[in-house]
């Protein structure tokens, strides 16, 4: 049996996508784009165009809903499948769009370069129980308006995971896009084989921005799947109840779903989020807060009850370093999430309240990452009845060590997590150095990134890649790409 | 692939069979025992232990080439034995007296035998006095001794004066290991060595005896 987690019943779900749909339909959202404002208008919302503001109706809701595809495939660079994003099935992704790294020498917070989004990308390639990619963090040597289709570059180039990312202009989607189809080789072999998921942000309370909603947009137009990352923070920018966050969550991400849908029925898309619990101390937006975690979890249940892959940013932490909060609050949500059958699970990796990524704090978490992923296949019996012959063979040879039952069931029935958990016991632990976790982290880093090899793409399309990258740059006056001085 | 190095091959994959067969045809083909011995399983052996040790493999993986081994041993015995070729070594292992855990112990004993050393299994409950005469009777290198209780600890200062005693001490290695036995307590009592696990215990135990010996 699949350990499931659950917080909400579902009439208490029913309630809460109810109420969402009468703000949806009744007090109706501010949309900043014209286009997106006339198409709703097309298929009947009542839009107030001065105001920016559009009332949906229950049918285009039920529509979207109706066209929407329960589940999402990823496939990485080279074509093979990596992904099924429905039901229980859970991914880890890490934590994205860090603007600082937590830099492995010298223990201090900095902005990122591109050599160290390289380092990441190949850390990335190692990590067994890190799915995806994502766009981690932003380096800071490039022009800021290429820097989010730089990160993107550099993902396809350094390794063969698909990518979570997302665009930080209307501008930009251009290029991420043509880098996509460069790699593919046509618009349907990327619809049939989705590459990226872009994270599409609508602004608490109840507004899309116009890049955030033309993104979506353009999304759809593609079939690039989006993941919508409504934002409410409990208390301060939504009711301070979590069931009132659920509301507010619930109608804005079902106005993006609308969106998506209504531009391109069938187009994937992920029913995702950040909401936050806000501590009114330090006037700040914990992730690592129980009830941030249960938030996510909860509108993960909403989603299911939807019939759509879900996503959320939890398995991070507030930490400022790879402390015990770290670890603490990383394992708290990475178990929930796994338990509660979060599809897409963005945070691994991320300190600082999703601004600081660190790699140190990435090998770690991979390990949290593979004992959730073995606590949820949970417990079924392998061969295991009848009982009598394997007790036999134990009183008989004294041990079960080389037994062929052993043999065949150990790797698994049992997670080996790799050099970063000390299972040492203790004379060999002060015989190998006496060293921390930290020290465990940073060199497996080096062993990992030693490991490297590069991705299986063809010169032609590194080479198509480097030809659209340098152009884009080019625009903003960048007449060399920082990472071929590497 | 050469012979000797087809034994190795198959002793790290754990395929007894194979093992056996090939240390037959060895024999048959006139290879000098020794050098099945050295050049096929000791080496092939020696690998297994560092895979083991940098995680690999599993301790199942290392049992399984440690069966091949044994099982090759025992055809090898017999020549290396004829022509004089020392064997690796002999050591007579046990958990003390009064203790009647054996689990770590047994674990111990497959893994040094597994490495090309003969063992001498006194099982547990055993007193110093016969770790001794064991140790002379069958003119062991090494005695091996586990304890799990913090009660049954001082058998093995009582081995180590008794060798004492006996003329055994410096001659014979000692060494100690358990859950609350610590390489400082080996000192304290004058055994040569503590073994923290059972790799380490091999490791420990192939230092006494450099493989060219």
């Amino acid at each position: 049996m699949r350990p499931v987690f659950r917080l909400l019943s579902d009439e208490l779900i029913e309630r809460i996508i109810s109420q969402a749909r009468d703000i949806l339909c009744d007090l109706g959202m501010e949309i900043h784009n014209d286009g997106v404002l006339s198409m709703l208008s097309d298929h009947g919302a009542s839009v107030d165009s001065e105001k920016m503001h559009v009332y949906f109706t229950a049918d285009i809701i039920d529509k979207a809903l109706e066209t929407a595809p329960d589940s999402v495939k990823l496939f990485d660079v080279m074509g093979r499948q990596t992904h099924d994003l429905t039901d229980h099935n859970v991914y880890f992704t890490p934590g994205s769009a860090a603007i600082n790294i937590l830099d492995p020498l010298s223990g201090e917070i900095r902005k990122p370069l591109t050599a160290d989004y390289v380092e990441y990308a190949k850390l990335v390639s190692r990590l067994d129980n890190i799915a995806s990619q994502s766009t981690a963090f932003i380096p800071s040597d490039v022009h800021e308006k290429i820097s989010d289709s730089y990160r993107l570059f550099l993902s396809l180039l350094y390794c063969e995971k698909p990518v979570v990312t997302g665009a930080f202009t209307i501008d930009a989607f251009n290029v991420m896009k043509d880098l996509q189809l460069a790699v593919r080789g046509s618009a349907d072999a990327l619809k049939e084989k989705p590459l990226t998921i872009f994270s599409c942000c609508p602004t608490a309370p109840l507004k899309w921005s116009d890049v955030t909603s033309q993104n979506l947009v353009d999304c759809a137009k593609h079939f690039i799947p989006v993941e919508y990352i409504s934002m409410p923070l409990s208390g301060f920018m939504a009711p301070v109840t979590l069931v009132g966050s659920l509301v507010q969550h619930t109608a804005e991400t079902l106005s993006g779903v609308v969106l998506s849908q209504l531009t391109q029925p069938g187009t994937p898309i992920i029913y995702g989020g950040s909401p936050a619990a806000f501590d009114i101390r330090f006037e700040t937006t914990p992730m690592g807060a129980v009830e941030t975690q249960m938030m996510d979890c909860a509108y993960n249940e909403i989603g299911k009850y939807l019939n759509l892959p879900t996503q959320a940013y939890i398995a991070l932490s507030d930490a400022k370093k790879l402390d015990a909060q770290a670890g603490l609050e990383t394992s708290m949500g990475a178990t929930l999430a796994a338990l509660a059958g979060i599809n897409n699970i963005s945070g691994p990796g991320m300190l600082d309240f999703e601004s600081c990524q660190s790699l140190e704090k990435l090998v770690v978490d991979n390990e949290i990452c593979g004992m959730t992923l073995r606590l949820a296949r949970g417990i079924e019996p392998k061969e295991d009845f009848p009982a009598i012959p394997i007790f036999e063979e134990l009183l008989r040879e004294k041990h079960l060590l080389i037994a062929n039952h052993t043999r065949k069931h150990l790797r698994d029935e049992h997670y080996f997590p790799g050099r970063v958990i000390d299972r040492a016991n203790s004379s060999r632990w002060e015989e190998e150095g006496s060293l921390t976790i930290g020290d465990r982290a940073k060199s497996e880093i080096a062993r990992l990134q030693g490991e490297y090899e590069p991705s299986g793409l063809s010169g032609d399309i590194l080479a198509e890649m480097t030809r659209l990258m340098r152009a884009e740059a080019a625009r903003f006056g960048m007449a060399r790409l920082p990472h071929e001085d590497l | 692939m050469e012979l000797l190095e087809q034994i190795s091959f198959n002793l790290q994959n754990g395929l007894d069979d194979v093992v056996a067969a090939l240390t037959k045809d060895a024999i048959e083909k006139r290879i000098p025992p020794g050098e099945i011995l050295s050049d096929g399983l000791i080496a092939g052996m020696s690998i297994v232990g560092e895979k083991f040790k940098n995680h690999d493999i599993f301790l199942p993986d290392v049992l399984l080439a440690a069966r091949a081994m044994n099982g090759a041993m025992e055809m090898l015995k017999p020549l290396l034995i004829k022509e004089g070729i020392p064997i690796r070594g002999k050591v007579v292992i046990g958990s003390v007296k009064d203790d009647l855990h054996d689990i770590g112990k047994n674990l111990v004993a497959i893994l040094i035998k597994g490495a090309g050393f003969e063992v001498i299994d006194l099982g547990n409950d055993v007193p110093a006095e016969k770790f001794i005469s064991a140790a002379k009777e069958e003119n062991a290198h090494v005695i091996g001794m586990s304890a799990l209780l913090t009660t049954t600890m001082p058998v093995m200062k009582k081995v180590v004066d008794l060798a004492k005693d006996e003329g055994l001490y410096g001659k014979i290695r000692i060494i100690v290991g358990g859950a609350p036995v610590s390489k400082e307590y080996a000192l304290e009592i004058g055994a040569d060595a503590y073994s923290y696990d059972g790799a380490n215990a091999v490791e420990t135990v192939e230092s006494f005896f450099p493989v060219n010996n």
